[in-house]
């Protein structure tokens, strides 16, 4: 899909045909998901036409504060990012995995053939596509695959977008995955909102964008288009709230397992798991098995899970990771620091939903930070009789 | 690589999460809480083969899944054995399956004890509790191929004299003349006369060239602990030196997270470690 990355806008489109591009979209037979207001926040979930999307609305975030506010202008995406991400769709929060039947002698298996539900992701960040691809290596990008998941993934059509402002709780100019989107898609727009001119620029990404943008009206895209594009961009990575230092971060935090740092997290931390539920790539899942009254049906049904869980960690004997300390500590190492190691990348896009999203303003950037500053230059324990 | 590329690479499409049913052909009680299951293939084959130290994923109809490690003869795979502590729902439904039930079975999964890496050397395996369990395939393996090893030394450590596993097995290997099995268990009661205390207490008189050895060793983590000290103390290199991990697990493929130890994941990369792979990190309370 990147054969035709040109990295470069090469068309203009206006309102009108954005909205003819989701019909064409449609009448492809697509799912068209994009972000919609619901509940004073903006989600993910089927659109029609632009008039779904949060016209006008932008949002506010800060550590443990999400507010939606009018703009003053209709800009479709002049917003960041909400709770969702697109990982609801590719690695649903409850999903069957099989279920059987036994009659006497006999038992029958039937797997979950996979819906074949094809879906346009509409208006993807940079961080977001990112954060896909991340997540589509847990689970099609080892010997073992998940076969409902390669389903899902191998026909989604992504339409991405530059971020054209960056909220206080963004990071990901510092973790090196946006605002601008570079691969992964198959088109992405840049809005352009400018007195009364409104477009949107077009990248275009695979050649099934190309055919889908090419049903519709498009003029070509200018020199100084493409110098709109860079100067939008780079007004957003300036927004930028925060950011980690990323240098060496994997084995700053396995030596500093022991830093007096964790247990300060702890005593703030409610173990809530909400970090985990909105990050885009945090992937465990748990099953539940279940069987009807006449316990002759049963099923397996898949769930998400968070590490932060009493249970999570259960053997017999008791949990491994009893403590939040533990627990925290085991998230933020695994997602900075050993997803290097599992992946070859790390388990964060600096999307900031943890940040936003944590009921008590845990800001994973500061712990980053606080860990670094405190660090014990013998943390590292060597193996000892009675440790 | 964007997730429709990863997608459209070619790849087999066999499920991991899917069970295969085998029917139980006999369920044999060990010691009060622990059971042995002898499960036949659905094609009445078995053939199902497996490495001395893989687990698999034994699921009781609509109870849920478990792992377990396989502790039958590899040589042999017919049928396939899988000793069970009753601790857990899952795990006592299987202590109640009766000769022709069936049971989900996935795998095998997991990395293996290196026998083929120990040929020609001392062989010394440490194991406490239900621990000799995944290390019987090893033991297995060593024996029908015993002219490939050196010295072979059991040694086990339960709990009481109630609680030993294989005891008609054990006091058959300890009659042989080239194996030393010794067996100790943490507390007496009434008639046993044999070794009393733990399991460590028996490494420092067995009989093995430490700097020609193989350690093979599972049980709790603070046996494993203490086991791998004594041994590198009488001299055993931390690279010959395989512990077998345990931890949560739900599909045991690397999709479900709960077996992260690390940088590991305990399903795909162990179970069995080389110690020297791990040994930043084996003593890490609560990781």
């Amino acid at each position: 899909m990147s054969s035709c990355d040109t990295k470069r806008p090469s068309r203009v489109i206006d309102r009108n045909a954005l909205d003819d591009l989701l019909g064409t979209l449609r009448s492809r037979g697509y799912t068209v998901i994009g972000p919609r207001i619901c509940d004073q926040a903006i989600v993910y979930d089927e659109i029609q036409t632009t008039d779904d999307l949060p016209v006008g609305w932008t949002d506010e975030q800060d550590a443990g504060s999400y507010r939606l506010k009018k703009r003053g202008d209709d800009a479709l995406f002049g917003y960041v990012l909400g709770p969702h991400s697109w990982k609801k769709y590719l690695f649903p929060s409850a999903q069957r995995l099989w279920q059987v039947t036994r009659d006497g002698e006999d038992i029958s298996l039937s797997p979950e053939g996979g819906e074949e539900v094809n879906r346009a992701f509409i208006a993807v960040r940079a961080c977001e596509l990112h954060a896909m691809a991340i997540q589509a290596k847990v689970f099609i990008g080892s010997e073992f695959v998940d076969p409902t998941y390669h389903v899902r993934s191998k026909n989604a059509f992504t339409l991405a977008v530059n971020c054209g402002q960056a909220g206080k709780t963004c990071f990901c100019a510092s973790m090196n995955t946006g605002p601008r989107v570079d691969g992964g898609f198959d088109l992405a727009l840049t809005e352009v909102l400018d007195g009364a001119r409104h477009e949107f620029l077009v990248e275009v990404g695979s050649e099934i964008g190309a055919e889908v943008l090419g049903t519709v009206d498009s003029r070509e895209a200018r020199l100084e288009d493409q110098h709109t594009v860079d100067d939008i961009v780079a007004n957003t990575v300036a927004q930028m709230g925060r950011s980690v230092d990323t240098a060496d971060i994997g084995d700053l935090l396995k030596r500093n397992h022991a830093n007096a740092k964790w247990d300060e997290i702890a005593e703030r931390c409610l173990s809530c798991a909400n970090c985990t539920m909105v990050c885009p790539t945090c992937f465990c899942s748990t099953v539940e098995d279940v069987t009807d009254l006449s316990g002759n049906h049963a099923e397996r049904w898949r769930r998400w899970d968070s590490c932060f869980t009493m249970d999570f960690s259960y053997i017999a004997g008791g949990q491994v990771r009893s403590s939040t300390k533990s627990r925290y500590r085991q998230w933020m190492t695994h997602k900075l620091g050993t997803w290097h190691d599992q992946f070859g990348a790390s388990g964060c896009v600096g999307c900031g939903r943890c940040i936003t999203w944590c009921p008590v303003a845990i800001d994973i950037t500061e712990e980053v930070a606080a860990i670094r500053r405190t660090e014990v230059e013998d943390a590292t324990e060597p193996l000892k009789r009675g440790a | 690589m964007s997730i429709t590329e990863l997608a459209k690479e070619p790849m087999v499409l066999t499920d991991p999460m899917l069970p295969t049913w085998f029917r139980v052909q006999s369920v044999r009680r060990e010691t009060h809480d622990t059971f042995t299951l002898e499960l036949a293939g659905p094609n009445d084959g078995g053939e199902f083969s497996f490495a001395p130290g893989q687990f698999n994923m034994l699921y009781a109809f609509g109870v849920g899944e478990v792992p377990i490690s396989i502790s039958g003869n590899p040589v042999t795979t017919d049928p396939l054995v899988h000793t069970i502590r009753a601790v857990g729902a899952v795990t006592r439904a299987m202590q109640k399956l009766k000769r022709g039930d069936l049971i989900g079975v996935r795998g095998p999964f997991g990395s293996a004890w290196p026998v083929m890496d120990a040929v020609g050397r001392d062989v010394v395996i440490v194991t406490g509790g239900i621990g000799l369990a995944p290390l019987r395939p090893a033991f297995y393996h060593i024996l029908a191929h015993r002219n490939d090893y050196n010295r072979v030394v059991l040694l086990y450590g339960a709990r009481t004299r109630d609680d030993i596993l294989y005891r008609d097995e054990l006091k058959q290997w300890r009659g042989e003349l080239d194996l030393e099995v010794e067996v100790t268990v943490d507390s007496s009661v009434g008639r046993w006369r044999g070794n009393v205390g733990v399991v460590t207490k028996l490494i420092p008189r067995a009989g093995f060239d430490p700097e020609n050895t193989t350690a093979l060793i599972c049980g709790p983590e603070v046996m494993m602990r203490f086991t791998i000290q004594d041994l590198l103390n009488r001299g055993v290199e931390k690279k010959n030196v395989y512990v077998s991990m345990e931890r949560n697990m739900k599909c045991a493929v690397g999709f479900c997270g709960h077996c992260q130890f690390g940088s590991k994941f305990i399903c795909r990369d162990g179970p069995v470690f080389r110690f020297s792979d791990i040994e930043d990190i084996f003593g890490i309370r609560e990781l």
